[in-house]
């Protein structure tokens, strides 16, 4: 049986911005379907990173393809949904004006702005003005414009920051549940136990790789029982 | 280009003024008051309301339009929507059109309210055609949208935003010729405002000039708006070093 399609290629990905160096020499593929948890401390080229597999990064050296594409290739701009940490929406429209727009823009059939709607559970809101929802409430309206269509890759930028524990944990299983239908997805986070959820663990310090591997590997090899404790430790490894 | 996704811009910029009834209620009352002002305090100076009425009803639409954009797009600059939108497959130029589009409607509702009201109401009286005069209120505030733009792109802060409107508004009032004729203006200046948008709508607003030369003048404000509409689309960048 042939392989499954890569879903990311990165190899020896430079991007040097303003004489710093953010992203040393990045290699690593996500396959189609799988749902990454990238990791690292704040400042550590977590999205950088996302930014680039976007194409609204420009990279230094190396190179890096999407879904078989270089980044950045116009067509790409249909089949990758985004969320940035920003809940990048319009507060004063309401919640199906947003989604619509958005639809719009991405040429998807409006039957899609209900569909989003359905996924993360905000039917209730439709319309109402997303400056009177709550944070929780607008990181969900920002995470069903990235669903919007259907795109086969999802970049999420700290999509739970912030939020409450019972949130945090529907989104995680939204995820799953779209992994499993054949989606890539790649989050980031800062909270490790949460992103003990994904199949997969990219560790990110100083714009290097520190880890990549499965949850229970990350165990294993710290010799630790909790995965904050094991993340603190092979930072510390690290420096 | 698409047509479709600059009307979807349109329309998404008029749905979110439409959420702020506020924002129009100021947009189409504070000219039309400033206006009435003018002519009340001009009530004991018989045809001064006839030269300087035109004037104004050139410069407002260019600083409350200019206002108003700056912010904004500032705004969707700041929040994130923009790189939203740039990841997304919009062209730089739907959004910038989309933008004109949806504040040169408000211009127009906005300049034909002043008119209206001035030659109706507060008895604008002049020579020359008043058409021609709504045409230039209109095409001031489009210029005002365009220029505001361009320069939302240097600021950082909505706070910096408002502090351009001094920096670029006030220097083109004081050489426009609505102080002192542009003809009286010492050399150097004069060669200042001969460049100025505002200077440009202000000579093309006279009604005692002829057709010709109105034309020109109207001609030099399309060509500042485009220039203004191109600058503005070259300030967004899909892509960041």
């Amino acid at each position: 049986m042939a392989p499954p399609p890569l879903a990311i290629e990165v190899s020896q990905l430079r991007v040097v911005r303003q004489h710093s160096v953010i992203l040393k020499s990045l290699s690593f593929t996500v396959a189609a379907g799988e749902l990454v948890g990238l990791l690292g401390p704040s400042g550590s080229g977590k999205s950088t990173l996302m930014r680039s597999l976007l194409g609204v990064q420009t990279i230094t050296s190396g190179s890096a393809l999407a879904l078989g594409d270089k980044v950045g290739t116009p067509a790409l701009r249909r089949r990758i949904g985004y969320m940035a940490q920003s809940s990048a929406i319009y507060l004063d429209l309401t919640v199906r004006e947003n989604l619509a727009y958005f639809a719009g823009v991405l040429g998807v059939d409006i039957s899609q702005v209900e569909h989003t709607m359905h996924i993360v559970n905000l039917h209730s809101f439709a319309g109402r003005l997303v400056s009177s929802l709550s944070g929780g409430e607008r990181s969900r309206v920002s995470l069903a414009v990235a669903l919007l269509g259907a795109p086969p890759l999802l970049i999420l930028d700290e999509p739970t920051v912030g939020l409450d524990p019972v949130l945090r944990r529907d989104l995680w299983q939204t995820f799953a549940q779209l992994a499993g239908d054949g989606t890539t997805v790649l989050v980031s986070s800062h909270v490790m136990d949460e992103a003990a959820r994904c199949g997969r663990l990219l560790l990110l310090r100083e714009g290097n790789l520190l880890f990549d591997d499965t949850p229970a590997q990350l165990l294993a090899r710290t010799r630790m029982d909790s995965y904050d404790e094991a993340f603190v430790r092979l930072i510390e490894e690290a420096s | 280009m698409s047509l479709r996704r600059t009307w979807l811009t349109m329309r998404r910029i008029l749905q979110q003024l439409g959420h702020d009834p506020r924002t129009i209620a100021l947009l189409l009352v504070v000219p039309s008051a400033l206006m009435g002002l003018l002519a009340w305090s001009l009530v004991n100076r018989p045809g001064s309301f006839g030269v300087l009425g035109p004037r104004l009803l050139g410069v407002f639409p260019l600083i409350i339009m200019f206002l108003v954009t700056s912010v904004t797009t500032l705004r969707e600059r700041t929040n994130g929507t923009l790189e939203r939108l740039l990841t997304m497959p919009l062209v730089k130029a739907e959004l910038i059109l989309g933008y004109a589009a949806a504040f040169g409607l408000v211009a127009i509702v906005q300049s034909a309210l002043v008119s209206t009201l001035s030659y109706t109401w507060y008895g604008l009286v002049h020579q020359g055609i008043p058409w021609r005069i709504s045409a230039v209120a209109l095409c001031a505030g489009l210029l005002g949208t365009a220029f505001g733009l361009a320069l939302s792109a240097l600021a950082k802060t909505e706070f910096q935003a408002v502090q351009f409107m001094p920096a670029f508004i006030l220097p083109q009032l004081l050489l426009c010729g609505l102080m002192v004729p542009v003809a009286l203006l010492p050399t150097a200046l004069r060669y200042v405002a001969n460049v100025l948008p505002m200077t440009a709508a202000l000579h093309a607003i006279n009604p005692l000039q002829s057709t010709s030369y109105y034309l020109e003048q109207f001609c030099v404000m399309v060509a500042y708006i485009m220039a203004a509409l191109f600058i503005g689309s070259t300030t967004l960048r899909r892509r960041t070093k």
